[in-house]
């Protein structure tokens, strides 16, 4: 049988009438994973031998309550496994096998018996857009592997576009689920920020940073967010807002609902395929009752200069801990205290890493703070009033998730700023704090997926789902699938 | 030329909450290194802080004793800087928005009473301990790391050590009453960082200051203010300058030793820190914490010497810690009449610990066994003399004084015909003295109660002695 | 604002503890001073009278209670240790 053919819903229900066993789950996940991952390299770390014995125990024992019984999932590798090895991309991190505990988002979906088959690679500390950041290797576009996955969740979007596993964990700080879900053509959803925990996310740029899923439908995605979500004691910033039930919005009924297409976001640097694809995604809202009206959110362009200054401040702080003592690979070439911090930082960051921690680290010096620092901040609040302006009066932004497909591997690696702006279109949502979702809405003419970002009010994940499911669901983009060695299309 | 003295004072004060400030390790002292600690305490990646409530109560209960006004918004910064103690290389602390200012203490020196003002009180947490070894390695302990903090810093009130011992005496008292802290410096509960500038007098202008490390104790952060003051003297006397520099107390040679010179300011890099949400504290809260702010040393003073009519002197030296002011008032509550408790805390209780090095605590004697002793010594049951023995036997140890008194038959003798027999006896030996006394020479009488008390072991009346001895004379 | 110099990179990397080579310098210089450059839009923005925004949420006050819980055994704190000795974390000592 192949993943590919049916959602997290039909699986569960045949698992719990036995037509399949969650052994046969996770034995197609490793054999897909056997099959392709030496083209995708989605994968940093598998954990076979004990996702295969929790399978034979779910088998033996089921539990008829689960929602994710069996189900094969892949984490991305920032998000922190309890004797599972969390790397983050990063080979300071090579040697961390066991983090001793597990993240929120885990224990909850551990809690629904969902079988972890492994952990996904990234950017380095999820800085980047196309995973060539990864200190290990970089990963592939299943669509075509000359070209990269997106970032830095470029594992967590190509393993499901690959059929590896059913679902993935991304995180998202700038973009870095809804653009690698929008290069590889799949589902990925930024939540509103402090609805999933951030406890054992491992902080890039805290004030910003969300867990998420990637998924192959809007449906399982909903699915997915339902069990990560609400508060958690362990995270200071996590809202006490109920968590509904996303999968019942699914109506597929979008009639009357008002959409707000921002003029800056099919503006120059917009790819024409881009801008038909939504153009068109548009012309299918409307045959499905919805209205939409061009608006603008004038501080759009300012966003990516606040985001770079802003993240790599935080970051700057956050991976100060990396630094030899207590876990991570310590400098053979240390004789003094000074030497072990500098370079076993040195030798376990790559150059995007220590750029932006220079950013961030001379953001917030001594003399600059207020020019850099606190501008930023301050104009993160023009940001986040824009979105609060236009979304009052309308239940949806959307645009395109990225501004182009994806590019080819090597392209714009030497160029930071070029590479800054693949995320020009989704680190307003997270400036914002406002949920964002990526959904298919076509190919490029070489092949590649385009993705739609709909955008909603905070905590209305809710209306964000219906928006796409309907889309989604009146389109077949979702139903094309990569051509990998062998597989099955 | 004639130089005065700006002294500021940084005072560190661990509180004593159950757990630490941002995670639910045990908050405890003493035990196997690494033994309390957990993944948020070792900075582990993906970890987050979470505000202990406990700790904000205690940090406004000090702010609040120290007569600071406190934050209505108040927030938590980063502090970024590396060392192997400090495990998230940043400290969460507050910047520019501290829980407490504005603050002042009254401090008595040499009868002169001066306030001295408290520029901030903020909460932060506390690092590892970092224990240098000499084989080229250094030893983590991260168990004290996130303990709760608060950081007192003083205005440049200060004008000599006499003063800055004055001031940590005090500022260490009311910390004390409150109940938030041990205030212990040999278990590192609290810690003194001190500065020290000198400008001849009428110059405006600070002086170029000079900060001390190593105080271990109050009088050496006094014995190091008092050299540092010379040596900056000096230095300047001889057309010197005096540099920007740290230097840290020797304590056997009692001299400061430059440990390094300051280059510019260090650059910490504050900002918010984003892992925790605002503090709001309404007046409700502030009217909260406040109703249980216990009476302070001052006001107990007060109460002294106007309800209990002490003289200021006792009612001084009684509440200069709260764990004296408050055997004290175990001593009366169980009975013990005021001035005899007042004057044996004072005079034996404070000989004894000075004599021995040891805190009232540390004794075997409680406040209810010394009330029964004074008891005893007004009923008449032992006599003062006799209760320095008992007292040697409590303050060693402890027991209950009624029984001791029996059991090494220390009871006063107040039997007449008893001490009339005794005293006959004595009268017999000593024909002498009778005859002195009867010729005018009263010493003899002082001769003749020894004699009696010696053979009594000291047991006998005093008072009665002299009667019965007075009658007995008349008679031959 | 202003461009930044090699001479502060080398600084800010410092105060970050990384090493870095001159020819790293000069590309961190480069790639710094382009970012920076392009940060210098933000000053178009009158922000005079805008509140910065730490938190996109309005939350305050979020408080646990003071009751200490066991989690990990003094075994597993050392457990990623680079190097331990007699239950503590080794480091080389400071430079004298």
């Amino acid at each position: 049988m192949s993943l590919f053919d049916h959602s997290i819903k039909q699986l569960e229900k045949m698992l719990h009438k036995k037509e399949i066993s969650a052994e046969d789950l996770v034995n197609a996940s490793y054999d897909r994973i056997n099959a392709v991952d030496h083209e995708v390299k989605a994968f940093l770390t598998l954990d076979e031998e004990h996702a295969r014995s929790q399978a034979k125990q779910l088998d033996a024992a089921p539990d008829e309550e689960a929602r994710l019984m069996g189900i094969p999932a892949g984490i991305k590798d920032n998000i922190v496994t309890k004797g599972l090895r969390t790397t983050c991309g990063s080979q300071f991190l090579n040697n961390f096998d066991d983090p001793l505990y597990n993240a929120t988002a885990i224990e909850k979906l551990n809690a629904e018996k969902t079988v972890t088959v492994g952990k996904l690679n990234m950017d380095e500390f999820a800085m980047g857009s196309s995973t060539e950041n990864s200190s290990y290797t970089p990963t592939r576009n299943p669509w075509n592997t000359d070209y990269v996955p997106g970032g830095s969740s470029g594992g967590s979007a190509a393993s499901v576009a690959a059929g590896e596993v059913l679902y993935s964990l991304g995180s998202d700080t700038g973009g870095s689920i809804r653009q690698p879900a929008s290069f590889c053509g799949v589902v990925g959803m930024k939540p509103t920020y402090g609805r999933v925990s951030r406890f054992g996310l491992v902080a890039f740029a805290s004030s910003l940073d969300q867990i998420g899923p990637i998924t192959r439908s809007v449906e399982d995605n909903a699915r997915i967010l339902e069990i990560i979500s609400g508060h958690d004691k362990m995270d200071s910033t996590s809202a006490n807002v109920d968590v509904p039930a996303y999968t019942e919005e699914l109506t597929g009924d979008v009639k009357g609902m008002k959409i707000a297409v921002p003029k800056e976001y099919l503006a120059e640097g917009v790819a024409p395929e881009v801008k038909e694809a939504v153009m068109n995604a548009l012309k299918q809202y409307e045959e499905l009752g919805a209205e939409w009206e061009e608006v603008s959110l004038p501080h759009s362009k300012y966003a990516v200069a606040a985001y770079y200054l802003l993240a790599s401040s935080e970051a700057s702080a956050n991976l100060a801990r990396f630094d030899g003592v207590r876990y991570g690979v310590r400098s053979d070439q240390a004789d003094n205290m000074m030497d072990m911090f500098t370079y076993s930082r040195s030798e376990g960051f790559g150059d995007e890493v220590k750029r932006r921690i220079m950013l961030g680290t001379f953001a917030l010096s001594s003399g600059y703070y207020d020019a850099y620092y606190k501008k930023a901040q301050k104009v993160r609040t023009l940001i986040k009033n824009d979105f609060d302006n236009i979304l009052k009066d309308y239940d949806v932004v959307i645009g395109p998730t990225a501004p182009t497909p994806a590019f080819k591997i090597g392209e714009n690696i030497d160029d930071p700023l070029t590479m800054y702006a693949n995320d020009i279109l989704t680190i307003p949502v997270n400036l914002a704090g406002v949920p964002g979702i990526s959904v298919p809405c076509g190919f490029s003419e070489k092949g590649l997926p385009i993705g739609l970002q709909i955008i909603g009010k905070p905590f209305d994940e809710n209306t964000v789902y219906r928006a796409a499911h309907a889309y989604e669901q009146a389109t077949e983009h979702h139903t094309k699938r990569p051509q990998l060695g062998g597989a099955k299309s | 030329m004639n130089f005065e003295t700006i002294i500021g004072l940084e005072v560190h004060v661990e509180l004593k909450t159950n757990s630490k400030i941002f995670s639910p390790s045990p908050n405890a002292f003493g035990d196997e290194p690494n033994a309390n600690v957990n993944p948020i305490d070792l900075a582990y990646p993906g970890v987050l802080p979470v505000l202990n409530e406990e700790a904000v109560n205690y940090a406004m209960k000090a702010a609040l004793a120290l007569n600071c006004d406190i934050a209505t918004d108040t927030k938590f910064d980063r502090k970024n800087y590396f060392y192997p103690d400090n495990p998230k290389a940043y400290q969460i602390s507050q910047f520019d928005q501290p829980i407490g200012e504005n603050g002042w203490i009254e401090i008595d020196v040499n009868g002169e009473k001066k306030r001295i003002g408290i520029t901030r009180l903020h909460m932060e947490e506390d690092a590892g301990k970092l224990t240098h070894q000499d084989n080229g390695y250094s030893l983590v302990d991260f168990n004290r790391q996130g303990t709760p903090l608060i950081e007192i810093v003083s205005e440049p009130d200060i004008s000599s050590p006499e003063e800055a011992y004055a001031y940590l005496e005090k500022l260490k008292n009311i910390i004390q009453y409150t109940g938030v802290s041990d205030c212990k410096m040999e278990e590192g509960s609290l810690r003194c960082d001190a500065n020290l500038s000198i400008r001849p007098i009428g110059q405006e202008e600070f002086g170029v200051k000079t900060e001390l490390k190593n105080l271990n104790s109050f009088s050496f952060v006094q014995k190091g203010l008092e050299f540092e003051e010379k040596r900056q003297e000096k230095e300047l006397l001889s057309g010197g300058e005096i540099l920007s520099e740290t230097r840290r107390f020797d304590e056997k040679t009692k001299e400061t030793i430059l440990m390094r010179v300051k280059e510019g300011s260090d650059d910490y890099r504050y900002f918010p820190e984003p892992d925790l949400v605002p503090l709001y504290i309404d007046e409700e809260w502030k009217e909260r914490i406040r109703q249980q702010i216990p009476e302070l040393p001052d006001a107990r003073k007060q109460r002294y010497i106007n309800e209990l009519q002490l003289p200021e002197y006792d009612a001084g030296v009684l509440t200069s810690s709260k764990e004296m002011s408050d055997f004290f008032e175990e001593a009366v509550n169980n009975g013990a009449d005021i001035k005899q408790a007042s004057n044996w805390l004072m005079g034996d209780v404070l000989a004894y610990m000075n004599k021995h090095y040891k805190e009232l605590n540390e004794l075997a004697l409680t406040p209810e066994a010394l009330a029964s002793m004074i008891k005893l010594i007004e009923d008449g049951t032992i006599s003062s003399k006799i209760a320095k023995k008992v007292f040697a036997e409590l303050v060693e140890n402890g027991g209950d004084p009624e029984k001791i008194v029996k059991e090494k038959g220390l009871v006063q003798i107040t039997d007449e015909s008893q001490l009339t027999e005794i005293i006959t006896q004595v009268l017999d030996e000593n024909e002498q003295s009778i005859i002195d006394y009867k010729n005018g020479k009263d010493k003899a009488i002082k001769h003749l109660v020894g004699q009696v008390m010696k053979a009594t072991k000291g047991q006998a009346n005093p008072p009665m002695v002299n009667k019965i001895l007075l009658a007995e004379i008349e008679k031959r | 604002m202003a461009d930044i110099s090699k001479e502060e990179v080398k600084h800010v990397a410092g105060l970050a503890r990384l090493a870095i080579t001159e020819e790293e310098a000069d590309m961190f210089t480069d790639h710094l001073s382009s970012i920076i450059e392009y940060a210098e839009q933000l000053n178009e923005l009158d922000t005079e009278h805008v509140e910065p925004t730490t938190h996109v949420l309005d939350l305050k006050n979020v408080l646990r209670e003071d009751e200490p819980k066991e989690w990990i055994s003094k075994d597993e704190a050392l457990k990623n240790a680079p190097d331990k000795q007699d239950g503590y974390f080794r480091v080389p000592s400071i430079l004298e």
